[in-house]
């Protein structure tokens, strides 16, 4: 190190003492200081942090010119940027980005491979921390709630909530009374701006909830099962007593399916625009509502399909059956991809949170079960004493469940065992659906008197994606949203346990494609053909003889290898000798003699 | 009690005026963007689909020549401006952008075997089968004077190609011996023999620019240092060169063209053994030319066809034929990247998109983006076989598949007998040849 000594020597000849600068947070403490702190210290390590160790690490030369300008840029004025380097970035950001892992180097002969993987995790990585840099720069904070001392949040009424918010919040807790037609299933569309409501008596309405604005209302004269919106707020479907109809918003019947009859629930898959329906025969249907055809139809053998989720990760079905199972399905197989035993007594609802971690099922038996569906293993059991009837899953994670005419909501029910709820209610009828609204601290409930839209400060994904949901957009823009969900709509085929499954290397052995080729093609097409010794004449082709002749092309191909072992080993014994030999003269005594053997 | 829900002023999210353009919020957060492979992979089937869709490489024609063309030279300051030479000994200079010819000389009686257009830009020569080279101007003469060219130089043998030097008043010739001229002088200041034989293309390396490089039609490859008295060190190969092209980035590879239908990178330090074989045309290699990012190369054929391949790859990525196109004589690939100029039998120069999708003209920046964004797409989907499949496709004259599907079998009956000649012999006494070998015959220094 040069500099210290040259510093040390300016020093004397000028014979003037620099005046040191203030400490600051910022800069490295000093070696009896960065002793006891550094057991904190690495915990609050953010990226940059580490950026500059590798930083000073690598490059000691650029260190030295820095510390001769004191730390930093040094501008014209004589001061130093106090804030050197890219802005730091949270640790928990970053990993929330993160998509891969960093790739294997392989050996360093293939070099045009190493060049190619180190580029391609230096975009990923560059990738990601731009993403997390924006993160830091997404305008809407997430709601929530807190109790005073000795308060629990879950005696909060829902007028306090009301009360306690702005206006246009408070206006979104309403109730609906609709005694006649009554109870209600509900739906809200995918960007949250719009209910759809359908009455068990043939009641079917759809509104612009926030505005309040009835977009259309009729009565289809018929029970009515379940509805769903379709891929945009023009459309829904409505299973009713026979045939399942798709009506527009202003309520005009579309099409009414004579395919899917019985159809007691529904799920839509967004991004594969398909209708995933249930039915009373124990079939699950699915139908591409792109094109208006039905793309499976899958009989599960199970009788009546009445509890139905989707997992929003990879657009698997799960159906829950009587018989305490739940059974996952996609719709390329006809059989169950999964079965798993949840419950003793049958199963009341499903629900599968965002990231298609985890699975929430109710039960006969007053159950509430946490499942991890990566791993197919459960995590948390709760009992609720009446038993929840209905279940959904917000997105960030609040489990809402119904208990006849109480709904509770309940947080982190995943991570730490929760022993009262977040937020309770009683609505005035028997709860009959149950849905979380899309970028909004709602949840909706539809029940035998109505329907009533709840307050749940924390529900809501608080910054929505507008190529994706974008719930302000205009008819314009929903209109070129549609072209372009169209354009890239996922083919059914693609629905598989994984979804990423697309974008890795196939692993598959090529002994495994050798036996799935084996079973292609009824034969093995590299095995050795067996020999079999030609046939000759004047009985030379005696019993005997072939069998000699047999014996002499056996072990044919491990003749070369056999020599090839026992060439090396003899070399490798000759080579052990030669040594002996050596040592022994080395070690045998020399005497003045020796000199004249051989 | 402390409540905070969410509440999002409709201000901060709706544009002012309809006069503005539509906001529109991002957040990259990966769980509010599910099936993303899934989602991308369609975007790339549908962008490998529209690739095809767009894929109309033939842009025009110029036709005036009243023989083949023989050669091509591109304008070194002009971009839009193109030489050609035809077997009739007439020159014509072209304007690309009108599509038409400005200028029509009567330069030999004989072919125009070579041509080549000064550093500077200002003039050009042009060598013929009547023995002489002549340096003509550029511009064309006024009204009244008559087309005369600036000098003429009387050889003694036929030349049968032409190169100039980067940045020197120094041209190469060639013929029956290889002859490097200086600009002020009548005679060859050197001249360069290796054997008797006569070499049919010379070429200088762009970027040493005292090193040339030549094909002689006994087979070989010839290196030259213009400042020594000999050649350096030759090649020789199973089947003869007709043209070569170094890669104006990497300039220590170079690429022939051969007569056994395929082309061969060398590197220069390293003849024992051609760098990458690049094989898919049917019939002998006529003329090859690099674009100048040095990633990609064209070549013309004798079978009625272009091929443009990367430098590293072994099979051609694109090719080019109509129904009119007769056999390709020279190729040219323009010095801005996007066009390909091929000059044929039939008396026509066309022109060629290099990226047959690509769309001409001044892109809006969203729509760079876009095809941008596709391209990415469509290299990282690249392997997936559905995509292979329809990035490959090509249509081909009936003949051409015919061949191809000919010489395929061929090869594989070539090599199946290899096999089992190897099978039946003493372990050892028949080697492995690879491909790259096969075709060298041995190294002269």
């Amino acid at each position: 190190m040069a500099s210290p000594s040259k510093a040390a020597a300016s020093e004397a000849h000028v014979g003037k003492k620099k005046k040191k600068p203030p400490a600051r947070y910022w800069q490295e403490p000093r070696e009896e200081e960065k002793d006891g702190n550094k057991v904190g210290k690495d915990e609050g390590r953010t990226e940059s942090a580490l950026q500059q160790e590798q930083h000073t690490k690598l490059k000691p030369r650029k260190r030295k010119q820095e510390e001769a300008g004191s730390d930093g840029k040094e501008f014209i004025s004589g001061k130093s940027d106090p804030f050197p380097g890219p802005a730091p970035i949270p640790e928990d950001r970053v990993q929330k980005f993160k998509r891969k892992e960093k790739t294997k180097m392989p050996r360093p002969k293939h070099r045009k491979l190493r060049d190619m993987i180190v580029r391609s995790d230096e975009a990923s990585e560059m990738a990601q921390k731009q993403a997390a840099r924006l993160d830091l720069l997404l305008p809407e904070d997430a709601g929530f709630l807190e109790g005073d001392e000795d308060e629990d949040t879950c005696t909060i009424s829902q007028e306090d909530i009301a009360d306690a918010v702005d206006i246009t919040s408070g206006a979104k807790y309403f109730n609906l009374k609709l005694s006649q037609f009554g109870p209600y299933r509900l739906d809200y569309s995918k960007t949250g701006r719009h209910l759809l409501l359908g009455g068990r008596r043939g009641h079917v309405a759809c509104i612009d909830w926030q505005s309040k604005q009835l977009m259309c209302e009729i009565n289809v004269m018929e029970s009515v099962n379940d509805v769903k919106w379709l891929h945009s707020e023009t459309m829904y479907a409505v299973a009713q007593k026979k045939w399942l109809h798709i009506y527009d918003s202003n309520g005009i019947e579309l099409h009414c399916i004579r395919k899917f009859n019985d159809v007691l629930r529904m799920q839509f898959l967004p991004y594969h625009f398909l209708l995933a329906t249930a039915s009373a025969t124990s079939f699950l249907q699915y139908l591409d509502v792109s094109v208006g055809k039905e793309v499976a139809a899958i009989c599960t053998k199970t009788g009546r399909l009445d509890v139905m989720c989707q997992n929003p990760h990879n657009a698997i079905i799960h159906l829950g059956h009587p018989n305490g199972t739940v059974t996952l399905w996609s719709p390329n197989q006809k059989e169950a991809l999964v079965k798993m035993l949840c419950h003793q007594g049958g199963v009341r609802s499903v629900a599968v949170d965002k990231t298609g971690t985890y699975m929430v099922t109710s039960g006969m038996d007053k159950k509430v079960k946490v499942y991890d569906i990566r791993t197919f293993k459960p995590l948390k059991s709760y009992f609720l004493p009446a038993g929840a009837s209905c279940l959904s899953l917000s997105h960030r994670g609040l489990l809402s469940a119904a208990t006849g005419d109480i709904v509770q909501v309940y947080k982190d029910v995943w991570s730490t065992p929760v022993t009262k709820p977040y937020m309770a209610h009683r609505v005035r009828g028997t709860v009959w659906g149950l849905h979380y609204c899309p970028f909004e601290d709602v949840l909706g409930v539809g029940h035998g008197d109505g329907f009533t839209s709840m307050l749940v400060p924390g529900a809501g994904e608080p910054n929505f994606d507008a190529l994706d949901a974008n719930p302000y957009r205009s008819a314009k823009q929903r209109q070129e949203w549609e072209v372009k969900a169209l354009l890239e709509k996922i083919q059914p085929e693609l629905i598989s346990l994984n979804p990423n499954e697309l974008g890795q290397v196939d692993h598959t052995t090529f002994q495994q494609r050798h036996q799935d080729r084996v079973q292609a093609l009824g034969f093995d097409p590299l095995a050795k053909d067996r020999f079999t010794p030609k046939y000759k004449k004047k009985g030379r082709s005696s019993a005997g003889n072939i069998e000699r002749r047999k014996k002499q092309v056996a072990h044919e191909d491990q003749r070369d290898i056999i020599r090839q072992t026992v060439e090396d080993k003899m070399k490798m014994e000759k080579e052990r000798q030669e040594k002996e030999k050596k040592k022994a003269e080395l070690s045998g005594q020399k005497s003045a003699l020796d000199r004249f053997k051989k | 009690m402390k409540v905070k829900i969410l509440a999002r002023n409709p201000d901060d999210y709706v544009r002012e005026t309809k006069f503005d353009i539509q906001r529109v919020p991002r957040n990259y957060d990966p769980t509010l963007h599910p099936f993303e492979v899934s989602r991308e992979y369609t975007r790339a089937l549908n962008a490998t689909k529209l690739e095809r869709v767009f894929a109309k490489p033939f842009l025009a024609s110029l036709d005036g020549h009243r023989d083949g063309v023989n050669c091509m030279a591109k304008h070194t300051k002009s971009l839009s401006t193109l030489l050609s030479g035809s077997c009739d000994g007439e020159v014509k200079v072209w304007d690309l952008t009108k599509r038409e010819c400005v200028r029509t000389l009567q330069a030999h009686e004989g072919f125009v075997r070579g041509m080549v257009v000064r550093y500077c830009g200002t003039s050009f020569f042009t060598a013929g089968d009547d023995k002489t080279i002549k340096q003509w101007k550029m511009e064309a003469p006024g009204y009244g004077e008559e087309e005369e060219p600036l000098n003429t130089i009387l050889g003694k043998t036929v030349f049968t190609g032409l190169d100039h030097h980067q940045k020197d008043g120094v041209f190469a010739t060639c013929g029956q011996q290889v002859d490097i001229w200086d600009e002020q002088r009548s005679s060859p200041i050197r001249s360069f023999t290796w054997g008797v034989d006569s070499f049919s293309s010379v070429r200088f390396n762009p970027v040493e620019t005292e090193l040339l490089a030549s094909c002689a039609s006994d087979r070989s490859i010839v290196l030259y240092d213009m400042r020594e008295a000999a050649p350096l060190k030759k090649v020789i190969m199973t089947m003869r060169s007709n043209t070569l092209c170094w890669n104006p980035m990497e300039a220590y590879y170079f690429t022939c063209s051969n007569e056994d239908y395929n082309l061969y990178t060398y590197d220069m330090r390293i003849l024992d053994r051609p760098v990458t074989v690049h094989m898919d045309h049917v019939s002998a290699v006529l003329d090859v030319d690099y674009s100048p990012t040095g990633k990609e190369f064209v070549s013309a054929s004798f079978d009625k066809t272009i091929r443009i391949f990367p430098k590293a790859g072994g099979h051609s990525r694109e090719v080019y034929h109509t129904k009119r196109m007769q056999h390709v004589i020279c190729i040219k690939w323009s010095a801005d990247n996007k066009y390909i100029l091929s000059g044929s039998d039939e008396m026509n120069i066309r022109l060629w998109k290099a990226n047959a999708a690509e769309k001409l003209g001044v892109l809006a920046p969203r729509e760079r983006q876009a095809a941008n964004y596709s391209q990415k797409l469509k290299e990282k989907f690249q392997h997936h076989p559905q995509i292979r499949r329809i990035a490959h496709h090509r249509h081909l004259p009936k003949s051409i598949y015919h061949q191809t599907k000919e010489l395929r079998t061929m090869k594989e009956a070539r090599r199946r007998k290899e096999r089992n000649v190897r099978k039946h012999s003493k372990p050892g006494t028949v080697p492995v040849v690879s491909e790259r070998e096969k075709h060298v015959v041995t190294v002269v220094k």
